[in-house]
């Protein structure tokens, strides 16, 4: 059995561990982790999307480096080595957004910063990166910030749609409808919406995929 | 196992690493970083003085329509050798009365009419809010208001950023008839209307008194100057 094939970079391993983390094993709706920063910036699309890709980057970035130096790093440190892989990493992408999507980034504020305490990350950097190789663990990154971007992009679409009648900054509801009383939903540009619309996502989730609901 | 020694060097080897690559990257983009935070000054002037401009144009109409930039002390003296574009209120506004500058932008509309900008910054609900307000060369009469904020409510005291509020405070007087300080406030249900007087927000009671507050604790500091030049 040595005859230990090198698999292809893009075999159905490496897809199972893209796709997972977008329906079964998503973060937000299954995992519940990274609640916090979904409630603050999914009020536009535009930052949720900023945001979206930063975790992605930064999950996928992280497990790679930390999957890469796994057999280094001393156990007893481990999670201050973790902390300051991704806490470097945060800052570059801050620094990057302010330097290059400067309105953005003052739309995301502290929320930039606090992907560092994102659960997602160190989550996936602890379980899956430091005991798999480099290129799955980049892999299982991405996958689970696009997990994570998803939900954030459906929930921001239906709180920018409703609440402001725009999408990606552009009116989309039009004039003659407000002419004819309508009136944007103020709520939904409050936090709470935001966790009603996850619910909703969670509730559609669950009754498509039976094996997720809980047993007992 | 790992030993003391490895753990230790180890440590300190990632640190070193970490702090050279954050540097790296930190002196790289400052440029940019500043860049950004300089044209974003520069819209606000030129929006308290009803000039829209986008990203690309911002420093090519500030240079062609800010003349002048002038500052000044709480006595209304004129100081000479400061640049006044690189005075920031916030830090000014720490330091006692007596040792604060000023600063103040003059704008020469194509007409030829000149208005004078002056910033702003308060506190609101949850944090600061700032802004630019100009005046006509009575030095009383309001041409132009812009406000921001950090983290007021969205859809209440958030309101004030938006054009249809700032749009009030046009032609509205901080001097009243005898020539005092009365400043310009933004009120409930508008009860009084008069020239010193807007609409508030309804919901955002809050964030309207910080922003009362603000553009009365302002320009009181500008009240000698004006007064000296509206004669």
């Amino acid at each position: 059995m040595n005859q230990e094939k090198r698999e292809s970079l893009f075999s159905k391993k490496y897809l199972k561990l893209l796709k997972k983390p977008l329906n079964l094993n998503n973060p937000i709706s299954v995992q519940v982790l990274g609640i916090c920063s979904a409630l603050a910036v999914t009020v536009q699309m535009k930052p949720a999307i900023v945001m979206a890709l930063s975790v992605t980057v930064v999950t996928g970035f992280s497990c790679l480096i930390i999957s890469s130096i796994r057999n280094t790093i001393a156990p007893n440190i481990r999670i201050i080595v973790q902390l300051m892989v991704v806490a470097a990493l945060v800052i570059i992408v801050d620094q990057i957004l302010k330097a290059f999507v400067y309105d953005v980034s003052k739309k995301l504020s502290v929320y930039v910063g606090l992907i560092i305490t994102n659960c997602i990350i160190l989550g996936r950097v602890e379980a899956f990166a430091m005991g798999n190789k480099p290129w799955a663990s980049f892999i299982d990154g991405i996958g689970n910030g696009f997990g994570y971007g998803l939900v954030l992009i459906i929930v921001s679409f239906f709180r920018e749609l409703l609440g402001s009648g725009k999408i990606l900054g552009h009116q989309v509801i039009p004039k003659a409808l407000y002419n004819a009383g309508y009136i944007n939903n103020g709520l939904m540009i409050l936090p709470p919406m935001a966790l009603i619309i996850i619910g909703v996502i969670i509730w559609i989730q669950r009754s498509k995929n039976p094996e997720l609901i809980d047993k007992g | 196992m790992f030993s003391n020694k490895y753990i230790l060097l180890y440590a300190a080897a990632t640190v070193v690493l970490v702090a050279f690559a954050l540097t790296l990257v930190a002196v790289q983009l400052k440029p940019y970083q500043e860049k950004n935070i300089r044209i974003e000054k520069i819209q606000n002037i030129l929006a308290s003085v009803n000039i829209t401009s986008s990203k690309k144009d911002a420093e090519e109409l500030y240079k062609k329509y800010i003349t002048k930039t002038i500052v000044i002390n709480s006595e209304g003296k004129e100081i000479d050798s400061i640049d006044a574009f690189k005075i920031d209120l916030a830090v000014e506004l720490k330091k006692p009365i007596e040792k604060r500058l000023l600063p103040i932008f003059i704008c020469t509309q194509d007409n030829g009419e000149k208005n004078y900008s002056v910033p702003l910054r308060g506190k609101g609900l949850w944090g600061p809010i700032w802004g630019y307000i100009s005046f006509k060369n009575d030095f009383n009469t309001i041409s132009g208001a812009i406000f921001d904020h950090k983290s007021e409510t969205p859809g209440l005291g958030a309101e004030i950023n938006t054009q249809k509020f700032q749009k009030q405070f046009f032609q509205k007087n901080i001097f009243d008839n005898k020539g005092n300080f009365v400043s310009v406030k933004a009120l409930k249900n508008m009860s009084i209307k008069d020239s010193h007087t807007v609409d508030a927000i309804s919901g955002g009671t809050i964030t309207s008194n910080g922003l009362n507050q603000m553009l009365f604790d302002c320009l009181k500091m500008y009240e000698k100057y004006f007064k000296q030049k509206a004669k």
